[in-house]
């Protein structure tokens, strides 16, 4: 149960491994802004070949890939038919009433199904290299230009870095509560819906009452050790930018502009 | 002896509730250990906390190594003082060992060579330097204490608090941590306060201090303390084994010793009995 949301990352030391979190984080955004140029076999192929190289490079088997994709295939095909029931053109196959099948709408039909495997590829790709100490650091160097409106970046940064490390204390708290319950004979698993939520109750309360005092005694050890504010600090850790980020991002500058060129306009 | 910390004639309470402190004064000596024991809720936390500057104090002084404990000298009165708290859990606020032996340097806004020079020896000292990459989940509790000890090592302070600090480990751990703040105190001329419940870890100090009702009832050495169990329990608090052992003894009619003995000495003492019949 401890490892809860720790568990995503493996652990290695690949290209992918070794770059900088906030040039991950951009490079995934980026990269799913391009997926929204791409418009015809040509550009999706240059893609899925980016894609490709990206999980080589990442040194993590395909088969930690194909789990990530596992929990959202209702949504892919969910999305993957309205594409094929409602887009219009084309020479038309079948239809019956508002929908219809035509050979165009089985195109962008494949087109959405790739579309949504590259954007899960590549955000799987970063929560598997990275850790998510590392994410909130990124995002934290991601975010510094919002420093300059008073956006408190900073305490932003240390309050998710926080809440990351205490998931699994609240984890094992819940746990323990749960167990507690459960040998006074409360049933989570089964009943209506309005008794598995009344049973909830007597879970959450001692839940946030044992949170509540974690943020009260952790305040006081925080000021104990000289915490003031979240902006007059140095840092421990830091990410540096490196020249496998700087190649990464060439490549994926140059496919960029090659989606633009070969892209049907 | 010099008096790091001086309390004069404080009044504290919480607010709606009733009075904690009224006219308190003691002193701790620089360089010694020094036990806070008394019930629950006799005020043993808040001294701690006071101290620290950490809850406002109404009235009375309290100077700690010469300087006022008051808004102005705050920071420079924490920069004297470690404190580890009860919670292993509800200390640790670094994501991993290493950033939260950093936490505190960071705060001091000390430059990141520096911090990884510090984070790595403090680490060493207490033993936890292989374990610089682990999460906290991952720790027992006796380990999450020797990472908040080395996060207090990192900061240099002259002071260490522990409030009870060893209250939630095992007896092992407990013991464990104990050698090590001794350890620590030797190397670097530390003054070490304990607040405890555990009549163990006071018998091991230089001084104790038994605090009632918001008053010290008495300041000895443990030797004298912990002799007389009727004044202990007469306050609510339990005698160490050894001195129940010996007052059991005399019920029955066995001449021994009135003052404190530790295990040690207890054990000497039996044989010396034994082997003199």
């Amino acid at each position: 149960m401890s490892n809860f949301l720790f568990g995503r990352y493996l652990p290695g030391s690949s290209w992918v491994h070794q770059m900088s979190p906030q040039s991950k984080l951009m490079l995934s955004f980026y990269f799913v802004v391009v997926i929204f140029f791409a418009n015809n076999i040509w550009t999706y192929a240059a893609l899925s070949g980016l894609i490709l190289l990206v999980v080589l490079m990442s040194g993590v088997s395909i088969g930690y890939f194909l789990k990530g994709i596992r929990p959202l295939i209702w949504l892919i095909v969910f999305t993957v038919l309205l594409q094929i029931l409602f887009s219009s053109g084309g020479h038309v196959y079948w239809h019956f009433g508002p929908f219809s099948i035509s050979d165009t709408s089985l195109i962008n039909g494949g087109f959405m199904f790739i579309r949504c495997l590259l954007i899960i590829m590549i955000s799987t790709v970063l929560t598997l290299t990275t850790t998510p100490l590392a994410i909130a650091d990124g995002v934290q160097t991601v975010l510094r230009p919002l420093k300059k409106v008073h956006f408190p970046v900073d305490t932003l940064a240390l309050m998710l870095s926080i809440a990351l490390r205490f998931v699994p204390t609240l984890m094992d708290e819940m746990e323990t509560i749960l167990n507690a319950q459960r040998s006074r004979g409360v049933d989570f698993g089964s009943g209506s819906l309005r008794h598995r939520i009344s049973a909830a109750v007597p879970l959450l309360v001692p839940l946030f009452t044992g949170a509540i005092n974690h943020a009260e005694n952790l305040s006081t050890a925080m000021e104990a050790r000289g915490f003031t504010d979240s902006e007059h600090r140095s840092k421990y850790r830091v990410y540096r930018w490196q020249r496998k980020d700087t190649i990464s991002w060439a490549v994926f500058l140059l496919i960029g502009i090659l989606v633009l060129f070969i892209r049907k306009s | 002896m010099k008096d790091i910390i001086q309390i004069k004639n404080i009044s504290f309470n919480y607010p709606d509730q009733e009075r904690l402190f009224t006219n308190f004064s003691m002193n701790i000596h620089e360089g010694e250990w020094t036990a806070i024991i008394g019930q629950n809720g006799s005020g043993k936390s808040t001294l701690a906390r006071l101290i620290d500057g950490l809850i406002v104090l109404k009235s009375g002084q309290i100077v700690v190594d010469g300087l006022t404990v008051n808004d102005e000298n705050i920071f420079d009165i924490r920069n004297k003082i470690g404190m580890v708290f009860q919670n292993p859990e509800d200390q640790f606020v670094g994501a991993t060992v290493e950033d939260d032996v950093a936490f505190g340097l960071e705060n001091r806004q000390i430059p990141r060579e520096k911090m990884q020079q510090i984070v790595e020896n403090s680490l060493k000292q207490v033993g936890m330097w292989d374990f610089r990459d682990r999460i906290p989940a991952n720790l027992s509790g006796g380990q999450k204490q020797r990472v908040a000890i080395a996060g207090i090592i990192a900061l240099s302070p002259k002071i260490i608090i522990l409030d009870e600090a060893t209250s939630m480990l095992d007896p092992r751990g407990r013991q464990e941590i104990l050698k090590l703040v001794d350890k620590i105190k030797h190397d670097n001329d530390l003054t070490v306060i304990s607040i405890t419940h555990d009549i163990d870890e006071a018998a091991g100090a230089d001084q104790v201090i038994v605090v009632n009702k918001g008053k010290v009832v008495e300041a000895d050495q443990p030797d004298k303390i912990f002799g007389d169990i009727n004044k202990l329990t007469s306050i609510g608090l339990s005698a160490p084994f050894t001195s129940e052992l010996l007052s059991a003894l005399r019920k029955r009619g066995v001449d021994s010793p009135s003052q404190y003995l530790n295990d040690q000495r207890l054990i000497t003492w039996i044989k010396q009995l034994i082997s003199s019949k």
